[in-house]
């Protein structure tokens, strides 16, 4: 299948994200893709990185052969840590993100539904092994939840779905997607298009999608 | 004399009982208090409940007590992870119990244990599967989930230095869990790497104080293990 339009590459989508993300504000990356967020902050802005393993104010990755084994990210990578950075405990880091203290958090998605339901930790499937780790803390508490992800999936069904299949990991709690084909907001009244890549047209990602989707 | 300076592992680990619920410190490489683990092994107990973030890496650590078939159930938030073969094969074949809990979820229930709260609503959880079963309420428009307290037998914690008094500090984020452990369990015992003078630790940096301690054994550090560190510290 050929198509008149390119996905953004990872990069691109990771770039795509941080030029959303204001001045000040304080977010968890979560692991995987949305940790290539970090990469392609705009300079000349000050970000806090928050990781739940108790860090405020990380860094990049250290130089090879400075790894500090106690000084590493939610995803187990060693980290550094920046000056006015701090330590706590989990009980604390949880605290900032269960109790709204966060501004953002960037996670990875199975599926997200028109209106926010996020699906995220388990497929479901029998004989996986379940494993949640934040991720709903997060989700629940964030005060806004971004998804990174690619529009479809491997066997080309699109992961923006009117109702999740997947087991959920919170409701109605995704306000923005950010996709390889597209960005999209969602809310009780379903999906808005905020831009898609060139080439695709409003009406070609409703088809992919199955879903409407209003324009601004 | 208040002395909580044990002598050996072996010393601070006699009589942890069958059937205990051990809250078990650390998150990745951070932390874990590697030696307690062994000594546990070591000790003999069995059916045991562990509470820790994950459910063992490789084969050593806590999954080797796994493996020894000492550990009846787990409650954690990340089993599944690429070297956590051991507590896998296990699960798969229905020879461990796994209570699987949002990781904030399970600070804040440990925390909850240590603070004497009964229970608490939060957010968290609420129309997912983790929620099946519990008591739910609308709290000003928003669902939230009851969750209880986890209280422990046993706390094995890594700290960084401690005193006779049992007063704590921690190395950057190897903290993670131990204070809040340290909190939540009848008897708590922490691994430290220098053992000073009382009054030798900064007040007002103390992070756990000796009150939730009952144990301080100090271990050499090590680079070798998960935990240790670069080598460039060892020698200092």
């Amino acid at each position: 299948m050929s198509a008149a339009w390119k996905p953004r590459t990872r990069d691109q989508l990771a770039r795509r994200v941080a030029q959303d993300i204001p001045d000040g504000a304080v977010v968890n990356l979560g692991i995987g893709m949305p940790t290539l967020v970090a990469n392609h902050l705009p300079a000349g802005i000050e970000i806090i990185l928050h990781s739940e393993n108790g860090i405020l104010g990380m860094g990049p990755a250290p130089v090879a052969g400075t790894e500090d084994y106690d000084l590493i990210n939610a995803g187990k990578q060693p980290v550094t840590l920046l000056p006015g950075g701090a330590f706590f405990h989990h009980a604390d880091s949880f605290a900032m993100m269960r109790g709204g203290h966060l501004d953002i958090c960037v996670l990875g998605a199975y599926q997200v539904s028109a209106t926010g339901d996020l699906a995220n930790w388990h497929t479901g499937e029998p004989g996986a092994i379940p494993a949640v780790g934040g991720a709903m803390d997060l989700a629940a508490g964030a005060r806004q939840t971004w998804v990174m992800m690619d529009l479809l999936a491997r066997d080309g069904k699109a992961k923006v779905v009117a109702a999740c299949s997947y087991p959920l990991t919170a409701v109605a709690c995704v306000k923005r997607i950010y996709a390889d084909l597209a960005t999209l907001e969602c809310s009780p009244q379903g999906l808005r298009l905020i831009d898609a890549v060139d080439g695709l047209g409003h009406r070609q990602l409703e088809q992919l999608i199955g879903l409407p989707i209003r324009t601004p | 004399m208040i002395d909580k300076i044990a002598a050996s592992v072996a010393q601070a680990l006699e009589g942890v009982r069958d059937g205990a619920t051990v809250l078990v410190g650390g998150f990745g490489t951070a932390g874990i208090p590697d030696e307690l683990i062994a000594g546990l092994l070591e000790q003999g107990a069995t059916d045991l409940t562990v509470v820790n973030n994950n459910a063992g890496n490789g084969d050593t650590g806590l999954a080797a007590l796994l493996k020894a078939g000492r550990v009846r159930k787990i409650i954690c938030s990340f089993p599944r992870q690429a070297d956590s073969q051991v507590f896998d094969g296990l699960w798969r074949s229905g020879r461990i119990e796994l209570e699987l809990v949002p990781q904030g979820n399970l600070a804040e229930r440990i925390r909850a244990a240590g603070a004497g709260i009964g229970a608490f609503f939060t957010p968290t959880g609420y129309g997912t599967e983790l929620a099946r079963g519990k008591e739910t309420r609308q709290i000003d428009g928003r669902g939230h989930v009851l969750e209880t307290p986890i209280h422990g037998d046993l706390a094995l914690i890594k700290a960084e230095r401690g005193d006779r008094w049992g007063n704590l500090t921690y190395r950057m984020a190897a903290r993670n869990f131990g204070p809040v452990m340290a909190m939540a369990a009848k008897r708590t015992v922490a691994t430290v790497h220098e053992v000073v003078e009382l009054g030798a630790l900064d007040p007002e940096a103390v992070v756990t104080p000796g009150i939730f301690v009952h144990q301080v054994v100090r271990i050499p550090r090590v680079a070798t293990q998960a935990g240790g560190f670069k080598a460039k510290e060892v020698a200092r």
